[in-house]
């Protein structure tokens, strides 16, 4: 039959979970990631990262507002999805996702980001004209108090929301896991280490991105590059790095060491369907390769060049790597059959809903939005400073 | 209370649309039928199945299941002998690794057999309404349910189409319908058996391979059968309390 080798149940071999729900991990993955990154400075004071802080926390709104785009997309009836809020069935991992959204975009993300843009709001409120004065005092929520003593306030509040907001970050993207995990019917995903794997893959990715962004940007504004800051920033990633690594290679050690009934068909799967995603992308490029890199960046002293573009190569394989492992898990758990006895193969559309094209706006969506809340809430010191002397 | 004239013309439309959602939350009319006089389940039997694919065709024509999909389907086994090469090669240990066919989920039969060694034989699949469902169990809404009589159902006027439950089936029982949009799957011919009558499938079939069974009944063969036969039910290591019961099951069908 068609691209289908041995045995599958015969409603096993179209794939119902596509490319976009291969997005949505990768995408909520990096919005926990640059949020974790951006409360390394906010509440464990690691000052030399601060310059990335408010772009961190931008970068996951941004991307943010787009993780349920690919899950209400890939729905059969998308205009259903409203009863999820409605009707959340209580023994259903998935129907938590509107709530722990909903939670973590408006009581965590948007409330800090507001708290700590709060005098810039009130600021730029005052200095700019037109609509964007309209946007600017809607923005402020009517609240024009700059007093020092009212900053103090925002600062702790805000420090508080960072300190509730990076349990929330782990539960957003480690609930995206256990959704994964613990289905029992498949061998490929059910597994207690799958959020745990998904949490840490979640920071490299973010992190990883976050410091790409910053130097990209940094480029094009024709900025000086803090090395201070991307210094630490690439040595966190390493760290968090070998963590994910290890876990990951955990997993897979143990399953190659329990080798239980579906260890053959995975084994089979992995060496063949899977052997480019997996072998090489996801743990030869995008993990072992980055891996060597900031290793050799944190035991030898480079030149600020040649760490620059380690740091570039690293952080962009990375996310490869991150992306692959997300297609590994989603497409690679629905390939084989329940019944270990065969294969099917996952047709990539290109012009549906659900197909290549729509993937690729949705990745790049977060980058446009991120473009205009740095527009609009610019959060580069000397730009603030700047509208605070007008 | 005063109502005037222009208020009622408001009023009763907005009534007969209320009225249809009162109305789709009533069940059908089935007035002899109690749900909880009843825990239905089906019992297969293995030695008797022809592998005519009468009840795959039978489910499809009562049940309007598109062409490609399945909510009943018959697999042909075959364990072929211990494999004793000259070299002294024991593997493939046939009960891991039988041969399984399904050619159009079995609805037009099966090719002739070939291979003269090792055991023939057909298993029928359909959902086995767990009674400790996965797939019910992650359903973002609560769309897919366990009726109170132990039918696992689908409210496709509720169902997102999210896909979860398939993923968490694993018996690969059910599918997303192609034009509907929704999840879709075996309902043991609800609209039947409250009627008294029994499933399609079990109707076609033309040796008493599939028998519907009510487990709250104390006068269904079923029990005497369960004393006496060596029964099974599929992957019992997932704990499902599946209702599906096969006698005579061969050790290598999953």
């Amino acid at each position: 039959m068609n691209g289908v080798e041995g045995y599958m149940y015969p409603n096993e071999i179209t794939l119902y979970w596509s490319v976009l729900i291969v997005l949505y991990p990768y995408i909520t993955g990096l919005v926990a990631g640059a949020f974790i990154l951006a409360s390394l400075e906010r509440v464990f004071r690691v000052e030399a990262v601060k310059p990335t802080y408010r772009l961190a926390l931008l970068t996951a709104l941004a991307f943010l507002l787009v993780a349920p785009l690919p899950l209400v997309l890939h729905l059969g009836h998308p205009f259903r999805s409203p009863e999820m809020y409605f009707t959340p069935h209580s023994t259903s991992a998935m129907a938590m996702f509107g709530y722990v959204y909903l939670w973590y975009l408006m009581a965590v993300l948007v409330l800090e980001i507001w708290l700590d843009y709060r005098r810039d709001i009130v600021l730029l409120s005052q200095s700019s004209k037109g609509l964007l004065r309209f946007v600017y005092k809607v923005m402020t929520l009517g609240s024009s108090n700059i007093s020092p003593r009212s900053l103090a306030i925002d600062d702790r509040v805000g420090w508080i929301v960072t300190l509730i907001g990076i349990p929330s970050a782990f539960l957003l993207h480690g609930y995206v896991g256990f959704i994964f995990g613990s289905v029992k019917a498949n061998p490929w995903w059910s597994s207690p280490l799958m959020p745990v794997v998904f949490i840490f893959s979640a920071m490299v990715s973010g992190i990883a991105g976050v410091m790409l962004l910053y130097m990209a940007i940094s480029k094009l504004r024709k900025q000086v590059i803090d090395m201070r800051c991307v210094d630490s920033i690439a040595m966190y990633l390493f760290y968090i790095f070998i963590i994910d690594f290890s876990l990951e290679m955990l997993d897979l050690v143990h399953r190659i060491y329990e080798a239980n009934e579906s260890f053959n068909s995975l084994n089979f799967m992995v060496h063949t369907q899977l052997y480019f995603s997996q072998i090489v992308l996801q743990i030869g490029l995008g993990t072992i390769t980055p891996l060597a890199l900031l290793f050799l960046t944190q035991v030898v002293k480079l030149p600020e060049i040649a760490r620059k573009y380690m740091y570039v190569l690293s952080g962009s394989l990375a996310l490869i790597g991150v992306l692959a492992m997300r297609w590994n898990v989603v497409i690679g758990g629905q390939l084989f059959s329940k019944s270990f006895l065969g294969y099917t193969t996952y047709k990539m559309s290109l012009v549906t809903r659900e197909g290549l094209l729509v993937a690729i706006f949705l990745t790049l969506l977060p980058l446009v939005f991120l473009w205009v809340l740095i527009k609009l809430l610019p959060p580069w010191p000397e730009k603030s400073a700047h509208a605070a002397a007008d | 209370m005063k109502i005037s004239r222009r208020q009622m013309l408001i009023l009763l439309p907005a009534a007969a649309v209320a009225w249809e959602s009162v109305m789709a939350g009533t069940p059908e009319d089935a007035p002899n039928y109690k749900m909880t006089g009843h825990w239905w389940g089906m019992l297969i039997d293995i030695p008797k199945c022809i592998g005519c694919g009468n009840c795959v065709r039978a489910c499809q024509t009562e049940n309007d299941v598109p062409d490609g999909y399945f909510r009943t389907w018959v697999e042909r086994y075959h364990r072929s002998d211990w494999p004793m090469s000259e070299s002294g090669d024991v593997t493939p240990n046939p009960l891991i690794a039988p041969e399984v066919i399904s050619p159009d989920g079995g609805k037009e039969g099966f090719p002739a057999a070939t291979d003269e060694s090792g055991k023939y034989f057909f298993v029928p699949k359909m959902c086995n309404h767990c009674a400790e469902s996965p797939c019910t169990q992650v359903c973002p809404v609560g769309a897919t349910f366990i009726s109170p009589d132990g039918v696992v159902l689908v409210d496709q006027t509720y169902c997102l189409g999210c896909a979860y439950c398939v993923q968490a089936c694993p018996y690969g029982c059910r599918y997303v319908h192609p034009e509907k949009k929704v999840a879709d799957k075996c309902t043991l011919c609800y609209h039947r058996i409250t009627k008294g009558l029994t499933t399609a499938c079990c109707e076609a079939c033309p040796t008493g391979a599939r028998q519907l069974v009510d487990l709250k009944n104390p006068n269904d063969p079923i029990h005497a059968f369960l004393k006496t036969h060596s029964v099974q039910v599929l992957k019992p290591q997932m704990a499902t309390g599946a209702k599906l019961f096969y006698n005579d099951l061969d050790g290598s069908v999953r």
